[in-house]
């Protein structure tokens, strides 16, 4: 006779397969979970309270610490934003754009990886985990070289960039592109054939078009179930209508699917990649507003206007005239947005962050109630969440 | 549906409840009157197509009257626009009817705002707290909670 006695178990916060500080109670019945409550909030920081009190320029490191995998997904969602309450999205130069666009197609390979290793791993196919880390650490090294930073890069500025590219750095991205799809095919070699890997994730985790919209999934979450929606495409940002790429739409609804959907599209940002390099034309990379952005170090001491405006920059910031602007983009794991409320003063009056891991974590119960419990693990690996951003 | 068309139709069918439309650097912002908000909510998405809520925020506006507003970002999948939807709640009376019957995004979205903001939400099926703990006393993000937490000195700011 079985015992038909609903138990109640704790994932998390410390288990290792949750991406983070993330904690799930679970109902179940034997091995069926019944239901799947999640909790959050145990890496909550106040972002948004603390962008009230600094100025728009200092917010900006603030965004790094968000998806801590995708910084520059985060830097490019919020500059936009302010350079749209500021009205001068039209201003900023060629080579910024392009060099935002570049280094935002590296970032989504870089997020992917990780989604590819830790998913893996989380399964137990524990090999890809170490193959993935030995591309990412290339990017990371990337990352170091432009920024000085390897995960919180902060490199998009108001108005451009914060420096231009390093000297032959060009080429070391060209030849990580080049052999980036070769790596894909490992990945695909040790995975996409597996029993053992299709056994765990076909038909699981299935969530409908109709299901994923309305609980406001994003992202190749998103167009996993069908959904061909791009935010790259459909609402192009920071020159993304002049590159040639497909958006990848697969119509599985399950893991499976959105596991293709992601590996393709790491393919499609190794094109943009390339067609970003063959536009790279030398340029400036600040646009000419004096005072929205911080001067050339060389003006700050040889001319007074660059004295001055550096020093009223940094001291009192720019004030943006009174009104809101909402602004997403695009990122690895879905629709990252900022909402910003001006009052006309050099802080932001409010401002409101769309997390895209927060809102497909919405859609965990549903797609993990009624199935094994063993699949909450891969459900959890197949959104592709972070919990920096989840929390805020 | 361009999104003035929206707007026509909005205005043709619900008349006094839109109080306000702006327009700032192309984007429209629509102020309803907060008692109508699941009426105009429904049909914004049935009948033209606003089919996806990207957010749902609320913005203290302290020393105004009403104090609160809650801010509904809409999006067209089908034609790609953009549809910010704005109602304003009293102070004294902090509480809107939920829309998560119309999006189940805003289930999650609302919790955060009730948790965040103060701002309570009639016959949500889930009202708790969701980012902080539960015996949580107050709502950070209000203007009148010091960044620095209720128990220190309140924050002058640095640029004061």
């Amino acid at each position: 006779m079985a015992n038909l006695e609903i138990m109640t178990i704790n994932m998390g916060p410390q288990h290792p397969s949750t991406h983070g500080v993330l904690q799930l109670v679970l109902e179940l019945d034997g091995e069926i979970v019944r239901k799947a409550t999640p909790h959050i909030g145990f890496l909550h920081r106040g972002v948004e309270k603390l962008a009230e009190h600094r100025t728009y320029h200092q917010v900006l490191p603030l965004t790094d610490r968000l998806d801590y995998l995708a910084p520059m997904h985060n830097n490019l969602g919020y500059v936009l934003a302010v350079e749209k309450l500021l009205g001068i999205t039209d201003a900023i130069p060629e080579r910024a754009q392009v060099v935002r666009v570049l280094l935002a197609e590296l970032t989504r390979i870089k997020s992917h990886l990780v989604w590819l290793a830790c998913h893996a791993l989380d399964i137990g196919a524990m090999t890809v985990f170490i193959y993935c880390f030995r591309e990412r650490e290339h990017i990371m090294n990337i990352y170091e070289k432009i920024s000085g930073a390897r995960m919180t890069s902060n490199y998009f500025r108001v108005g451009g960039l914060s420096a231009d590219l390093p000297a032959g750095l060009e080429q070391e991205i060209r030849t990580f592109v080049n052999d980036m799809p070769g790596h894909i095919k490992t990945y695909e070699g040790l995975l996409t054939g597996n029993k053992i890997w299709q056994k765990r994730i076909q038909g699981v985790g299935v969530i409908s078009a109709e299901d994923a919209i309305d609980l406001g999934v994003t992202g190749p979450s998103l167009r996993g179930s069908g959904v061909d929606w791009d935010l790259r495409r459909d609402q192009p940002y920071s020159g993304y209508e002049n590159y040639d790429f497909n958006v990848i739409v697969e119509d599985g609804c399950d893991t499976w699917a959105r596991y293709h959907a992601r590996l393709k599209e790491m393919h499609e940002s190794c094109k943009i990649i390339h067609q970003a390099l063959d536009k790279l034309k030398p340029g400036p990379i600040l646009a000419d507003a004096p005072k929205i952005v911080l001067p050339p170090k060389q003006d700050v001491v040889n001319t007074i206007e660059g004295l001055i405006h550096h020093f009223k920059i940094i001291t009192e910031g720019f004030k943006p005239e009174v009104g809101e602007v909402y602004v997403g983009v695009e990122n690895p794991k879905g629709e990252v947005g900022f909402y910003l409320v001006s009052d006309g003063s050099p802080r932001p009056y409010r401002m409101k962050i769309r997390p895209a891991s927060f809102i497909n974590l919405q859609a965990l119960p549903k797609m993990c109630e009624g199935s094994m419990i063993a699949d909450v693990v891969a459900v959890i690996g197949t959104l592709d969440i972070v919990l920096g951003e989840i929390d805020r | 549906m361009s999104v003035q068309a929206a707007v026509d139709k909005l205005k043709a069918r619900f008349g006094d409840t839109v109080l306000e439309i702006s327009e700032f650097r192309g984007e429209t912002t629509v102020v309803v009157k907060k008692e109508e908000i699941v009426a105009v909510c429904t049909f914004l998405k049935k009948d033209v197509g606003f089919n996806f809520l990207t957010d749902l925020c609320g913005v203290d506006y302290m020393g105004q009257s009403p104090r609160f507003m809650v801010v509904y970002q809409l999006y067209n999948i089908g034609t790609h626009t953009r549809l910010r939807i704005k109602a304003p709640v009293a102070e004294n009376d902090a509480r809107i009817e939920t829309v998560s019957g119309v999006w189940a995004t805003a289930n999650w979205l609302e919790r955060e705002c009730w948790d965040l903001m103060g701002i309570a939400f009639n016959n949500h099926p889930d009202p708790r707290r969701i980012l902080l703990p539960e015996d949580w006393v107050g709502h950070p993000l209000r203007k009148d909670y010091p960044v620095q937490g209720p128990d220190r000195e309140p924050y002058q700011g640095r640029l004061q």
